[in-house]
């Protein structure tokens, strides 16, 4: 009897050097189907249910991201991650609220709605803060703000941004930190692989410049992860994570996580476990629908 | 080893020995980026560029 194959679909749009890999690293396996998804290609109806067991969402887009996973799911296709946690990691306010909530570290936040009551929020924090777009990512419009002029002058021209998005002002305390950050990876319950990305300016984004060193996954550091993978709900993300006199504190968490800049310094084959994890959920599921069948028959 | 024209510039593009379709490559002298649109022909056209959601 031949071999059921997990058919794993792979949502995209543009295909990085991410995307390759892991195409790749499905096509080694027997037990698999590759089934790539080009969004651009892709119409979704409300009833049709995809050919496919699992999918991993690889989707730069974040609003195609949330409307195809929503529509995934709805149809009974288990999605890595999971609506819910895309939207949550896609947003900083959500991600900072869960985060605070299941006591994971991470910067204190303000947020306001208006040019006024933004600055009386940023004067509450002390200079310097930061000020980020809810929704942005790769450091695009992030501001380190020193001082109450600088504070009056973005302000300025954040309210004549022309997204809605820019008249929400989210303000984060400005960490102390080495020229560094750490990015780490989760995947199902394990930190799987981490590395420091550096940086001698303050955003420390691969997209930014920065570049990467090794870093242990320590118990600590393993832990703090896993429990701001859990607080997002996502299964296969990277924690962003500052080291403050404090200790390590979480400022970020992405769900299409690139892992380019780091795999050059982290042993684990990241696009190899993201696809055995879609691969042991799918396997998982099957498992459970067979038991179900049999109890019912 | 594959080559293309870079669409932008005018000069040749290698391409990886494992390229596949929609893979996104640079031009190395005007540093555009492109996408492989079609292996069989071989096609490149100018990559998409970003958007206001883009990020991970």
């Amino acid at each position: 009897m031949a071999m059921e194959k997990v058919r794993v679909g792979i949502l995209f749009s543009r295909l990085r050097l991410e995307e390759k890999l892991l195409f790749q690293a499905a096509q080694r396996r027997r037990d698999v189907e590759l089934v790539p998804i080009d969004s651009r290609e892709l119409i979704l109806s409300l009833d049709e249910r995809p050919p496919i067991d699992v999918l991993l969402d690889r989707e730069i887009s974040q609003s195609r991201a949330l409307y195809a996973l929503q529509l995934f799911e709805g149809s009974g296709v288990i999605t890595i991650n999971s609506f819910e946690a895309t939207r949550i990691g896609g947003d900083k306010l959500l991600t900072s609220k869960v985060l605070h909530d299941a006591g994971v570290p991470t910067p204190a936040i303000k947020v306001a709605f208006t040019k006024e009551s933004a600055l009386a929020a940023i004067e509450e924090l002390g200079y310097p803060v930061v000020l980020k777009p809810v929704d942005g990512s790769w450091g695009r419009l992030m501001a380190k703000i020193e001082n109450r002029t600088a504070a009056e002058a973005i302000l300025e021209h954040k309210a004549h941004l022309s997204s809605y998005y820019h008249s929400v002002f989210y303000i984060q305390e400005y960490i102390e930190k080495p020229d560094r950050d750490i990015r780490a990876y989760v995947i199902g319950d394990e930190t799987v692989g981490a590395a420091y990305r550096v940086s001698n300016h303050w955003l420390t984004n691969a997209a930014r410049g920065g570049w990467t060193v090794p870093c242990k996954v320590t118990p600590e550091l393993n832990d703090l992860c896993v429990r701001a993978a859990r607080a997002v709900g996502g299964q296969a993300l990277a924690v962003d994570l500052m080291e403050t006199p404090n200790g390590l504190t979480v400022h970020e968490v992405n769900c299409a996580m690139e892992f380019k800049a780091s795999m050059a310094v982290i042993d684990a084959p990241i696009p190899d476990l993201l696809i055995d994890y879609c691969v042991r959920v799918a396997k998982e599921r099957k498992k459970e629908e067979k038991k179900e069948s049999v109890t019912y028959a | 080893m594959k080559r293309v024209e870079c669409p932008e510039c005018g000069s040749e593009v290698e391409l990886p020995a494992d390229v596949v379709e929609n893979e996104i490559l640079t031009c190395d002298t005007c540093g555009i980026e492109l996408e492989v649109v079609s292996l069989n022909p071989l096609k490149v056209a100018l990559a998409p560029e970003e958007e206001e959601d883009w990020g991970e």
